[in-house]
């Protein structure tokens, strides 16, 4: 019970209309373009030039949305007397949008970095046919990949990153011990370089 | 011929007002709403913040087919909206808006008494409504508005009584002309009593109990399309237009202002009734529904004690002074 009868009621109307006085949450979209958060998942563009065809991504697809069609070619030999290498040529890269299911699985597998996630979502047909979006629509996508953005403050280091930083000290490491003027003869021994 | 002049024109003015002041009201509905549940409410009809929603929502109501059901009352089916509606407009003629006798559509010397019984008349329409419609939802929307109508034309005929006990006089400018200031704190509680009974009666929200949607559809107005249902809704509108109107002349002092004089009482009385509008517009939001049997007991055991005290009190100032 309120000590004050009535005093729910007027809670009730103070409350009502401190909410009249503040700023309204209506998101006016085709008038304002939403603010929309990083790593947004809109549409899927692709970088052909990293494609190799291994067609992991069309394999691990759920919805099987990926059609990729791709030819053989041989390249000659690089050397006199080498062997004539054979490699893959994209013919064709599409996603069905209109099956996609947008996991980013494809994304996630893609072990060479072709396919990217981009934010335009604005990309609705009436015909269902042109949701299927072919190499070069793809590829107009990547264009509005946007840079990853920053990791969060204190945030662990990327996993590159720390492969490639560990590399390069034990080279410096190396490096170091090899140019130390030879004091003892058991150096090359205990270098770094036997330990790996 | 210059009666017949001045007839035609007073009824045209009482008619545009009619037309537009629910619009008007129904708009501020809109949009006030939408900025107490923190939404923008229509934004596009007619390019500026959806001014012309209503206009919009009028053309769209006169495309839809006119349905009358098959085993309905045919007559008193269609009957019904007009029934609704017309006492309004016929109320809206007697409400006093500024000193002069050229601000009034037409001056009763009952004025009181013809407001009230008119305005008690348009819930009839909600009755025949629910009747005819050979609906079972209609029919209980229909018996709850008669219940409702019972319970609460009683506090508001009450309060009313005490205002014009006060005034000496049933006719609505007189009660404006005998206004004082300090009546305002002396009819406050038939203030009150007044306006939450004639909110009942336009079945406003917290008081919709006759149309709860989630309980038995629209109530009386379920089996409506098209155009009787917007005459539905207009009256709805035009019901707060004449409620505001009725309490500002009888407890808010009509035309009387702080300053300004008496040529500009008629902005004194829209800017009352533009509050109250308001307010119950307000009061629409912020409360939820009243349950059937808490309508009652809010009628019977709070406005009907209240509104006696009222009579009482207004009856012993008189005497004393």
């Amino acid at each position: 019970m309120s000590p004050i009868p009535g005093s729910g009621l007027a809670k009730g109307l103070a409350v009502t209309l401190r909410t009249m006085t503040k700023k309204s949450h209506t998101a006016q979209y085709p008038d304002v373009q939403p603010e929309l958060p990083p790593r947004t998942r809109g549409v899927i563009g692709l970088f052909e030039e990293n494609c190799t065809v291994c067609m992991l991504c069309a394999r691990e697809c759920p919805d099987w949305c990926i059609y990729i069609d791709s030819h053989k070619e041989t390249v000659p030999a690089a050397a006199p007397g080498g062997r004539e290498r054979s490699r893959n040529v994209l013919d064709r890269f599409a996603i069905d949008f209109s099956l996609c299911m947008y996991c980013g699985i494809c994304i996630e597998v893609c072990p060479f970095d072709a396919l990217f996630w981009s934010p335009e979502f604005e990309y609705a047909e009436t015909d269902i046919h042109e949701l299927t979006h072919e190499r070069d629509k793809l590829r107009e996508w990547m264009w509005t990949v946007p840079a990853p953005p920053a990791l969060d403050p204190c945030a662990e280091e990327p996993k590159e990153l720390a492969a490639a930083r560990k590399a390069a000290e034990k080279l410096a490491a190396a490096q170091a011990e090899a140019e130390r003027p030879p004091t003892e003869e058991t150096s090359p021994e205990t270098s770094p370089g036997g330990e790996s | 011929m210059n009666d017949a002049l001045d007839v035609a024109l007073r009824l045209i003015v009482v008619f545009a007002v009619f037309l537009v002041l629910p619009l008007v009201i129904g708009q501020t509905e809109h949009k006030v709403m939408a900025h107490m549940q923190g939404r923008l409410g229509p934004m596009y009809a007619g390019g500026f913040h959806g001014w012309a929603q209503l206009v919009a929502d009028g053309v769209k109501f006169a495309q839809k087919e006119d349905v009358v059901p098959a085993n309905a009352d045919r007559r008193v089916f269609q009957l019904a909206p007009a029934v609704a509606l017309l006492p309004y407009l016929l109320v809206l003629i007697v409400i006093p808006i500024g000193p002069s006798t050229s601000a009034v559509g037409q001056v009763i010397d009952a004025g009181i008494f013809f407001a009230l019984a008119v305005m008690a008349v348009g819930v009839l329409g909600s009755l025949m409504a629910g009747w005819a419609s050979a609906n079972k939802f209609s029919l209980l929307g229909g018996l709850r508005t008669a219940a409702q109508l019972l319970a609460y034309e009683l506090p508001m005929l009450l309060a009313a009584a005490s205002v014009a006990m006060a005034a000496g006089t049933v006719s609505l400018p007189g009660i404006v002309n005998a206004f004082e200031w300090w009546w305002l704190p002396w009819q406050i509680v038939g203030g009150l009593v007044f306006f939450v009974a004639g909110l009942a009666e336009l079945q406003r929200p917290p008081f919709d109990m006759p149309v709860a949607d989630s309980e038995i559809i629209f109530g009386a107005y379920t089996e409506y399309t098209g155009l009787r249902f917007a005459l539905f809704l207009l009256a709805e509108y035009a019901g707060i237009v004449v409620l505001c109107g009725l309490t500002t002349v009888l407890f808010l002092g009509g035309w009387h202002g702080p300053f300004g004089g008496e040529g500009l009482g008629w902005v004194w009385t829209l800017l009352k009734i533009a509050v109250l509008a308001f307010v119950v517009i307000w009061l629409r939001v912020s409360y939820p529904r009243l349950r059937e049997d808490q309508l009652q007991k809010l009628a019977w055991t709070t406005l009907v004690p209240l509104a006696l005290a009222q009579i009482a009190l207004t009856g012993v100032v008189k005497v004393v002074m």
